[in-house]
């Protein structure tokens, strides 16, 4: 919580006073990004205003969010003046700022790296093509009324499974989480990308005992309310959503 | 124990690691992979990176695969000056911030730009249809708006008044198109004059030495056997075309 120090002007004499500026995180719960934001604030108790940004409406191409962020993206910290996008920045600004449990972004040099490694390749590989698998399964038929042809589906399904196998072979292995004993940034960013697909009704989990223990631990780690709460409306999309093209 | 490094100089985040250790004094022993061989796919550097990438660290028994990452990671073990990735939690979250966005903006499109202008149809004799050269550019000419407007601004560097991670990796990856001829600076002024200050502060021998090899590409592709590039052909064309 950032406190400032402000001054009121008194008949005589000048007044101190602290008044609590609240963090505003500005998301929609669809996202991925929004969701790591979210969960890490909430199980680390840090006080904020959820600013609800409507990404399905195009709110973020407003003008009153683009006096927020340029880049028209979710999520977004608004900091008193200071505003920051970027998921993985926000989280880790959070992580410092906040003095979070240094398992989540660990002060270990090799620790943070590995942190840091899994937070920068995810980007183009399991965000990417979970997002695709997300648009091609979920958005594009129930908003153009077609599904998407069986080979472009085929080839975005091929690319998510091999980025879910070198996620098992490269930074699992036979841990319990991406660094090892503890939950860190890695593992909260990892589930919610792979939640993505499952919000459509693919269940990337099944036939995959490893990466659903591994699931089931994070999930119990984060605390399974928290995590349900954060996905809650997207889940739900997989009734929503007439699902035209192959499962 | 010794420092050893996993790099192509024609890939950008090889030349970001490959100036930071050099501008940092920080030793180590340069271990060439020829990308274009399809080297990064052999056994040995299977051992380094089993994601078959570079850049690659290996210090003692620690290995460590993205650039960003390790730049972080010798930043803090090697003590690097603060402006590179200060401890301010302000700043530091400025070049988080820079170094996150930039994997999906500059660097895909400016990669897209040099594999469909000069790689593709020269090195491996395979036409690039015109509309996805021009969806290239004008993606990459969107991302470079936003960095002019959003990340840069009216300031010297990214973060303020001194040159950080985040200029070093913007620095290389929008170098890249270049390899392929275009004048990405051409019309662009502020861009130009960021640039500019950005090679003074590196030092401009080195920044050059680290260009050279993506410089010289388009003289280099002239005299490449056409079927060198085979192995990573159908790789590559699924990549970047289906």
């Amino acid at each position: 919580m950032r406190i400032r120090r402000g001054r009121i002007p008194s008949s005589s004499s000048w007044t101190h006073f602290t008044a609590k500026m609240p963090l505003e995180l500005y998301l929609d719960l669809h996202s991925q990004p929004c969701r790591s934001v979210f969960i890490f604030a909430k199980i680390n108790k840090i006080p904020f205003e959820f600013k609800s940004v409507d990404l399905s409406t195009g709110e973020q191409y407003g003008d009153e969010f683009g006096k927020v962020s340029i880049i028209r993206k979710v999520p977004v910290l608004k900091d008193g003046d200071f505003i920051l996008t970027e998921s993985i920045a926000i989280l880790q600004y959070l992580a410092a700022n906040h003095h979070t449990p240094d398992h989540w972004y660990p002060a270990d040099l090799q620790k943070r790296a590995r942190v840091d490694e899994f937070l920068s390749w995810q980007h183009t590989n399991i965000r990417t093509h979970g997002s695709k698998v997300f648009w091609f399964r979920g958005v594009i038929p129930a908003v153009t009324g077609a599904p998407v042809p069986k080979e472009k589906m085929d080839a975005a399904v091929e690319d998510l499974n091999v980025s879910l196998k070198t996620f098992e072979e490269k930074f699992l292995q036979s841990r319990p989480f991406i660094i090892g004993e503890k939950i860190s940034l890695a593992d909260l960013v990892a589930i919610v990308e792979m939640m993505q697909p499952v919000g459509t009704g693919l269940d990337v989990f099944q036939d995959r005992p490893a990466l659903n223990a591994w699931r089931d631990r994070v999930k119990k780690e984060i605390g399974v309310e928290v995590f349900d709460e954060a996905h809650k409306s997207f889940i739900h999309l997989s009734e929503c959503v007439s699902l035209e093209s192959n499962p | 124990m010794s420092l050893e490094i996993y790099l192509d100089l024609f890939s950008q985040p090889c030349r970001s690691v490959y100036i930071f250790t050099k501008k940092n004094n920080i030793q180590f022993d340069h271990k060439k992979i020829t990308l274009f061989d399809g080297s990064q796919y052999g056994e040995e550097f299977g051992k380094i990176n089993v994601l078959r990438k570079l850049p690659a660290i290996k210090y003692g028994d620690f290995c460590l695969a993205e650039s960003v990452a390790i730049m972080m990671y010798l930043a803090e073990k090697f003590h690097t000056p603060d402006h590179w990735y200060p401890a301010d939690l302000q700043k530091r979250a400025r070049v988080n911030e820079y170094l996150s966005w930039q994997h999906s903006s500059i660097r895909i499109h400016g990669s897209r730009i040099l594999w469909f202008n000069l790689l593709i149809p020269k090195a491996m004799g395979v036409e690039v249809p015109k509309e996805k050269i021009d969806n290239a550019v004008e993606d990459f000419d969107g991302s470079l708006k936003l960095f002019e407007m959003k990340f840069l601004q009216d300031k010297p560097f990214i973060v303020g008044d001194q040159i950080s991670l985040a200029d070093l990796v913007a620095v290389v990856e929008i170098m890249q198109p270049v390899g392929a001829g275009m004048d990405v600076f051409e019309n662009r002024p502020k861009l130009k004059a960021w640039k500019d200050r950005v090679r003074e502060e590196i030092g401009a021998e080195l920044f050059d030495e680290a260009h050279q090899a993506l410089l010289s590409l388009q003289e280099d592709v002239k005299t490449m056997d056409p079927k060198k590039m085979d192995p990573l052909k159908p790789k590559v064309l699924k990549y970047f075309l289906s």
